[in-house]
């Protein structure tokens, strides 16, 4: 079956089985490998970017669901050469180590704070309870999430003086 | 790496179009809402649809309203939204005690409340907390809508009465005064299934209890209801004593299964005290 889909602003249009999972299509066809294969269980949460508004695990969403939808990876979190706070968050606090759970933090850190731009360290602990991390633990995350709201909120305020 | 067997897809966009294209591609087609219970399911090979039916795109499938005297949730509703639905907590709290330990925050965003459903897992914790609710399924075919109740709803582990041509629609959950509802569960870690879980919804007349309604789930009670602790509750007050006795009844009641989750008597314990400690929560918010 023929998809075609817009990632991180580009179209892409390809050819494919419609038994193939969300993850292969960005990382092995469209070869954005920013996103993480991990569990293969939607236990880890390493795969998750987003569909349209939602962060999804990808490695559980067919690839053909996301015809005509728009997504974004961890690639599409930049805007050109600046960081997006979550970003420079996770350089700041040293919030990652091996990285390989990185990405998928970042973007569903990206969606709670688009949501709740003042979350407590608990919000923060909840809302990344479906992401596994296993050689930072989770201090640093918490705390780089934590700055980038910081930071936005310092922004806001500065744009509001 | 696991991937799913060949399968053929197609998109929905309407109801109508669902219901059209189950009936052309016959009983090995599968409907597939937010795919977190069928995608695992599928590379396991536990599942083996050959064509895949998506209902993402049915947005009339998707709503959480009240008539006035029923709460409606339409089944393509994700589990965040009916944690998200002040709606659905202030009337059945049950349903956000539920939600907010099913899965994951991400899982929840595109999980279904019919998928949930309608793959009928026997530790689903919905299904528990709709049958303590009591509530109706609605489903509709080629020739229109029918209604079954919850507790009707399954006909085993992974089988409910949705035929091949249907498609779980809505549930509806009757409005009623007076009434306080809880689910209390216990897993191994966040986001897991349970081990056991119970939910109790219950109405009150000054200290009687009115109506009471148990759900068990992950602990082989018939169609996730503890019928037995209910009646006992039924015109009794609303008492430790009466609690403990439902309890009692749940754990005799119900028929667990060792596995990896436990042995029967951990899980008979906690039928027992996940009911007494679901009820006093329950009979809690009904006295406000």
């Amino acid at each position: 079956m023929r998809i075609t889909l817009t990632v991180n602003g580009t179209e892409y249009s390809r050819i494919i089985e419609p038994r193939l999972l969300l993850i292969h299509l960005i990382r092995d066809e469209l070869r954005l490998t920013g996103s993480h294969w991990g569990c293969d269980t939607s236990n880890c949460g390493a795969c998750v970017l987003w569909l349209d508004e939602t962060p999804v695990k990808s490695c559980t969403v067919l690839a053909a669901m996301a015809d005509g939808r728009r997504v974004m990876t961890v690639e599409g979190l930049a805007a050109g050469t600046r960081l997006d706070p979550v970003q420079e968050g996770f350089a700041r606090c040293h919030g990652l180590q091996c990285g390989f759970c990185t990405p998928g933090m970042m973007l569903t850190a990206r969606w709670l704070l688009d949501h709740h731009p003042d979350p407590s360290e608990a919000d923060i602990r909840e809302a990344l309870s479906g992401q596994v991390c296993r050689c930072t633990g989770y201090e640093n995350i918490v705390r780089a999430v934590r700055w980038a709201a910081d930071y936005e909120a310092a922004q806001d305020q500065a744009d509001h003086s | 790496m696991q991937v799913p067997a060949y399968v053929e897809y197609e998109k929905a966009t309407s109801l109508t179009h669902a219901l059209s294209l189950l009936a052309k591609f016959g009983p090995e087609a599968r409907v597939l809402a937010g795919g977190h219970s069928l995608i695992p399911m599928m590379k396991l090979r536990l599942a083996q649809p050959e064509t895949l039916i998506d209902i993402n795109g049915l947005t009339e499938l998707s709503y959480l309203d009240s008539t006035g005297t029923e709460l409606r949730i339409g089944a393509m509703t994700r589990h965040a939204e009916l944690l998200g639905s002040r709606l659905a907590g202030q009337h059945f709290p049950i349903l956000h005690d539920a939600e907010r330990v099913i899965a994951d925050p991400v899982v929840r965003l595109w999980g279904t409340v019919g998928g949930s459903l309608c793959q009928a897992d026997p530790s689903e914790d919905l299904s528990a907390a709709f049958a303590a609710l009591e509530a109706t399924m609605v489903i509709a075919g080629i020739e229109g809508k029918r209604t079954v109740p919850a507790r009707e709803f399954h006909i085993g582990p992974y089988e409910t009465v949705v035929g091949p041509g249907e498609i779980l629609t809505e549930i509806k959950i009757a409005l009623m005064p007076g009434g306080g509802s809880a689910y209390e569960k216990v897993g191994r870690r966040a986001g897991d299934w349970p081990v056991a879980a119970a939910g109790a919804a219950v109405w009150l007349e000054g200290n009687l209890i009115r109506t009471a309604g148990i759900g068990l789930t992950a602990v082989g009670a018939p169609q996730f209801a503890a019928r037995e602790a209910e009646e006992s509750l039924i015109g009794a007050p609303a008492t430790q004593e009466a609690f403990a006795r439902a309890g009692r009844l749940a754990a005799e009641h119900c028929r667990p299964v060792f596995d990896q989750r436990g042995p029967v008597e951990y899980k008979r314990h906690l039928a027992s005290e996940l009911t007494v400690r679901a009820l006093r929560r329950a009979v809690e918010r009904a006295r406000g």
